[in-house]
């Protein structure tokens, strides 16, 4: 073995090389205070290796960023855990960033001769923030994508250059492939090269100059390998066990819904460690924010940059620690701040809510047997019933009617209901309650609407209420049979069950017992004074009703207030369709199996 | 090592070698890096296309309260190398004022980009992300207010009786100006 070892050091004179890198002197020994370089490097190879393997599935393009991690995320072998690793190691970096600095500043590593050491290590500093503001964009998720739109707006009010910086950052006057491109080339490329080289120079410096000793020295001098290769190499295990803990106890990073630059995002907040910065714009008035968001960081930087030459002065040091202090003290009350502000806003909790269900809805869809189309997932929520059809009808439908007594998003219009509540409708239940003498009259049914007088409610008041045991049975299995029209996907299981009894039950809506048909219409019988119950509830049938109301085949010109949403162009095909799939309960469900 | 040069013409011929070393070899990094930055800054030169307007809503969906509405503009979005017809471009906040005129918003907010909500309690707008708020009229109403402009308002126009057109655009975030983007 040795005359192989000592051939291959002949040729590369790598003897030398180890034993520098293992036997540089530690002055007073090994300590534990020295070991947050090391902790630093070791997050950095973590997050290339970890890196390189999401590179390798990821794909950066607005149809297909938050696809590819979607997939690698939920389908990917250990996908979550790998992007749970890269994500809890880049904020491991951060503190971890501030702890080096903290330590380099109070035992006085940064002055002379070591002025080059404590700069190119602000850049690094400055070079992980900005692997960390790239990164956040990269899922393309609606919280990565609002976030950074602030920070790039941000980046247009940078004197002089700001919007063309802007529009090279971005790659064009908006979001799209090309910010995509870019981010993906800085995070994963460029900058990641640059820190290469400047922890090159970092660690030569470092080297050459030396480790800077915790005075008094408590032992003799000692060699780096192997005491305080050691205490490091335990040091990297703890972040190691923080960063496990973190992605297992959160199961991996999150996943918000794709991006999508018309659906308002309410929740939008940068990584918590950006927080400070956040907060400090609040208190900016208008066209004084490049004081808040590049004037101050900026001499708050370079104060922090002049720190070797401040140290020069009598008390300089001291001053140098009480401002880095200050400074961390600083950025603990914005953060606190901004915590406190979002933790006693309602409306933000709401907002982080709605982006929860949307975040698993798309999941769900995704996983669906369609899968994901090539235009992207982004369109799987909007061609949703279950996360479209609530907004459209809180928005169109809500000022007179109720689902389930709020306005499909669990608000309050500040008008009273005047029309029906429609959740379920068409349901035996509805129906039911509807046919009911006690109920027909009230504001969940017509009670509010100008049918409150009307022959419908009349009938059911008068007629029905005197019904005996066998009309009564007639009516229940007439619901049966008017419900069934609807083909209610939630009724699916009982309406085939109660095929004999549905058969009856039309038996009893066309005949005279009941007396339907004589105002309402039923396939081939009835008269046409009243909405044609043909078809009654099903998704045919509401579309063209909500389209127009005061079509001859529902209410002609009795119609009361009801606008025709299709003709009047208040509402597109798509999207009433969108509303009567919801109201009739009509969207993707997982299978129970398929969720497993 | 360089001989020391005894002569003039030595020195001479010793200068024009290193200047022409120089020379010739930073130069060999002008083509890649030239080549690079003119695709790197070739977004510089597109220009957002102008805002056509674009059928939003009619007055019927508009409460006559004057309670804004928001409602998503369906245009032809240029994506670098994609044109995909009648998507989401963004989005305006629409309010009926009297004589069936309409009032068009942009959501976005003027200072960083934001999309501002509308608070029916309040009867103002918004933004959730550094506290701006802004009148019906999107005029900014607190002095203290980060937003260094209004809410920007649209050209908007009511055809054949009731159909809102809007000429949809972007303005550039955080300066006191509307300046399209």
């Amino acid at each position: 073995m040795k005359p192989a070892l000592d051939w291959l050091d002949s040729r590369t004179g790598y003897k030398r090389l180890l034993h520098e890198t293992l036997f540089e002197n530690v002055p007073g020994g090994a300590r534990w205070r020295y070991v947050w370089g090391s902790t630093l490097a070791f997050c950095f190879v973590i997050q290339v290796i970890t890196g390189c393997f999401l590179w390798l599935a990821y794909s950066p393009s607005s149809q297909t960023a938050w696809e590819s991690v979607y997939y690698i995320q939920h389908e990917m072998w250990g996908g979550w855990f790998l992007r749970g690793l890269h994500h809890y190691t880049a904020h491991a970096m951060t503190v971890l960033l501030v702890v080096h600095l903290m330590q380099v500043v109070i035992d006085g590593a940064y002055k002379a001769p070591r002025e080059f050491n404590f700069w190119s290590g602000i850049v690094l500093l400055l070079l992980v923030l900005s692997l960390s503001l790239t990164g956040y964009l990269l899922p393309w998720d609606q919280k990565g994508y609002w976030a950074t739109k602030v920070a790039t707006n941000i980046a247009a009010i940078t004197p002089v250059v700001g919007p063309e910086l802007q529009k090279a950052v971005i790659g064009g006057s908006d979001y799209g492939h090309h910010t995509l491109t870019r981010f993906f080339a800085l995070h994963a490329g460029i900058i990641p090269g640059c820190i290469i080289l400047f922890i090159v120079g970092h660690v030569y410096l470092f080297r050459k100059h030396g480790l800077t000793p915790k005075l008094p020295r408590r032992r003799p001098d000692a060699a780096f390998w192997p005491d305080q290769v050691l205490r490091d190499a335990v040091a990297c295990l703890a972040v190691l066990g923080v960063v496990l803990f973190l992605v297992f106890r959160y199961h991996g990073a999150e996943l918000g819904a794709p991006a999508d630059p018309s659906e308002q995002f309410s929740a939008a907040r940068p990584e918590w460690y950006f927080l400070f910065l956040f907060e400090l714009l609040k208190y900016f008035p208008g066209g004084t924010e490049v004081w808040g968001a590049i004037v101050i960081p900026g001499l708050l930087m370079a104060v922090l940059t002049a720190m070797p030459f401040i140290a020069n002065w009598k008390l300089g040091h001291r001053f140098n620690v009480m401002y880095l202090w200050c400074m961390l003290a600083g950025v603990g009350v914005l953060t606190a701040l901004a915590w406190k502000a979002d933790r006693s806003d309602p409306e933000y909790a709401r907002a982080v809510q709605a982006a929860r269900r949307d975040a698993d809805r798309v999941v769900e869809l995704a996983r669906s047997p369609d899968g994901i189309p090539v235009t992207g997932a982004v369109t799987l929520l909007r061609n949703d019933p279950l996360t479209q059809g609530p907004k459209i009808f809180a928005k169109n439908c809500a000022s007179c009617h109720r689902f389930d007594g709020h306005d499909g998003l669990g608000g309050q219009p500040k008008d009273k209901p005047s029309a029906a509540d429609l959740k379920g409708f068409a349901s035996r239940a509805w129906l039911t309650g509807l046919l009911d003498p006690e109920k027909v009259a009230t504001a969940h049914y017509f009670g509010a609407t100008k049918f409150a007088d009307g022959k419908m409610v009349k009938y059911v008041q008068e007629d029905i209420a005197g019904f005996n045991a066998e009309d009564k049975q007639a009516l229940q299995k007439a619901i049966a049979a008017l419900s069934a029209e609807a083909r209610l996907k939630a009724q699916r299981d009982l309406d085939r069950r109660d095929e004999a009894l549905i058969e009856e039950g039309t038996k009893a809506l066309i005949g005279s017992r009941l007396g339907c048909m004589e105002c309402h219409k039923f396939h081939d019988d009835g008269e046409e004074n009243a909405p044609d119950l043909t078809g009654y509830g099903s998704r045919e049938w509401l579309v063209a009703f909500i389209s127009n109301p005061a079509h001859e085949r529902f209410y002609g010109d009795r119609n009361d207030r009801m606008p025709a949403y299709l003709e009047e162009k208040s509402l597109s095909s798509q999207e009433i369709g969108l509303v009567a799939d919801w109201l009739r309960g009509e969207w993707y469900t997982p299978a129970p199996t398929a969720a497993q | 090592m360089e001989p020391n040069g005894d002569s003039p013409a030595q020195d001479r011929r010793a200068f024009l070698t290193k200047a022409s070393a120089v020379v010739i070899g930073g130069s060999l990094v002008i083509p890649p890096v030239v080549a690079g930055l003119c695709v790197f800054l070739d977004p510089l030169r597109r220009k957002s296309e102008a805002g056509a307007s674009v059928l939003v809503a009619t007055l019927n969906s508009l409460p006559e309260d004057g309670e804004p509405r928001k409602f998503s503009v369906l245009a032809t979005r240029v994506d670098a190398w994609n044109r995909t017809p009648n998507v989401p471009v963004g989005a305006v906040y629409l309010q009926r004022l009297k004589d069936n005129k309409v009032r068009a918003l942009n959501v976005v907010c003027p200072h960083a980009g934001c999309f501002v909500d509308y608070r029916a309690a309040n009867h103002h707008y918004f933004c959730p992300c550094h506290n701006s708020s802004f009148g019906l009229d999107g005029s900014v109403q607190d002095p203290k207010s980060p937003s260094p402009r209004g809410l920007d308002e649209l050209p908007v126009e009511v055809r054949n009786g009731g159909e809102i057109w809007v000429t949809f655009q972007n303005f550039r975030a955080g300066v006191h100006e509307k300046i399209p983007v």
